[in-house]
């Protein structure tokens, strides 16, 4: 019997990224589609956030593990890179895990980085909500993220930020 | 030279040359000047080591016989490197640092724009994903360039010492060699020679900012396209490529 995708996606809810271990590989955007394959397996398009994100070899590793350990084979998986991923299709539900984990969600849409200069986004604090917020770095503990500081609980803390 | 020949050395050039600066970025790990810098220098590395490897796949896959994307990287020798000369520069100081990446960056943001409508399905995917990943590396060296440049007496004079050095290399940036040429009427290739004046107004517009003076003479060093490279870039491979060359297929 081929497989529902409505399973398969049940048990991606259930991948979570090896770097930020709040968010499914759904919540991150980064599983572009899931196509029935062979006679009882599935086909899934991963799309890498970064090119050089050291997550993505992992993250497939376990989206197999999962799938076979629920009895789905063959699983393949398609790397693609186009149209490339975008911090846009961070889901809702995925924005208000990172918050609540201590990361602040990237605000607004990606096209804005496209200014070379130009004020650094305002992140509201994930500890104490405050807008008197300060880039540190564009460049934080990985690829997806800045380092930013709050100015009134001091909280150091990461920003997703826009891409 | 014929048109896949062409392409295979088009898509090693662009490989060995996120290849190169990405190690040499990544020789600043644990070295640069304050924590935030490493972070970023190895951030802007990754992100080329990424991209290297999406074009390295390509390559193999152009060049078939069972070639994998280690074998170019790890078992090409120096002469067979295709990178512009600029990027195997070594670090130095940080103004060197700094400066290398800006002069690149600049370049690189162009090329990229522009192999986005490249005629070559492939390589346009590959410049659409990494041209988002590129503005950032801009911005980070563009600002840096300005914030040492208009600094202190001692931070403006080692960016000009860096900047007298480094804008000898600049030259081959811009210039379209026999490969680009080859791939040029079939719009595979961008054409190099529709970035050489936005490339050199976007530069000086920055180093004015800087207060960096622009060295009165005509950048003039080429030749890593097609082989001829630094003294340098024998030593960083030697490093990169030490392991697969002791232990002939080792794999993780």
């Amino acid at each position: 019997m081929a497989v529902q995708i409505a399973e398969v996606e049940g048990y991606l809810a259930q991948v979570k990224d090896p770097e930020i271990p709040v968010l499914s590989v759904l919540d991150m955007g980064v599983v572009r589609a899931i196509r029935p394959f062979e006679e009882e397996g599935v086909e899934i398009d991963l799309t890498p956030t970064y090119s050089g994100c050291p997550a993505m070899s992992t993250i497939s590793f376990d989206i197999v593990a999962e799938l076979e350990a629920q009895g789905i084979h063959p699983v393949k998986i398609n790397m693609v890179l186009s149209p490339a991923w975008t911090t846009d299709w961070l889901t809702e539900e995925g924005r208000k895990k990172l918050r609540a984990y201590g990361i602040a969600p990237p605000e607004g849409q990606a096209g804005r980085i496209d200014a070379l200069f130009g004020e650094a986004p305002q992140p509201a604090c994930p500890r104490c909500d405050s807008r008197n917020t300060k880039q540190l770095s564009q460049f934080g503990s990985t690829a997806c993220k800045a380092l930013y500081q709050c100015q009134d609980c001091k909280e150091p803390f990461d920003y997703f930020k826009c891409h | 030279m014929d048109q896949a020949a062409a392409l295979l050395d088009y898509v090693l050039r662009l490989a060995d040359t996120n290849l190169v600066l990405g190690q040499r970025l990544a020789e600043c790990c644990g070295h640069a000047p304050e924590l935030e810098l490493d972070i970023a220098l190895t951030n802007i590395s990754l992100d080329l080591m990424g991209q290297a490897r999406s074009l390295y796949q390509y390559a193999a896959e152009l060049k078939g016989e069972g070639c994998t994307e280690d074998d170019l990287a790890y078992l090409r020798t120096e002469r067979e490197f295709r990178n512009p000369l600029l990027v195997e520069y070594p670090n130095e100081d940080f103004a060197y640092t700094i400066l290398r990446q800006f002069l690149f960056d600049v370049y690189n943001q162009l090329f990229y724009q522009a192999l986005q409508n490249s005629s070559d399905a492939r390589l346009a995917e590959i410049a659409r994903k990494s041209i988002k990943e590129i503005r950032y590396h801009l911005r980070f060296s563009a600002e840096w360039c300005i914030r040492l440049g208009d600094g202190t007496e001692l931070s403006r004079q080692k960016m000009q010492t860096a900047l007298d050095d480094l804008w000898d290399y600049t030259a081959e940036l811009c210039t379209p060699n026999a490969t680009d040429q080859t791939l040029l009427s079939s719009g595979i290739a961008v054409d190099l020679e529709q970035l050489k004046v936005p490339y050199f107004e976007r530069v000086e517009e920055i180093l004015t900012k800087a207060t960096l003076e622009k060295p009165d003479y005509e950048p003039f060093q080429q030749g890593g396209k097609e082989g001829s490279h630094t003294e340098f870039l024998g030593h960083l491979l030697a490093e990169l490529q030490v392991l697969q060359r002791t232990y002939p297929g080792a794999e993780w």
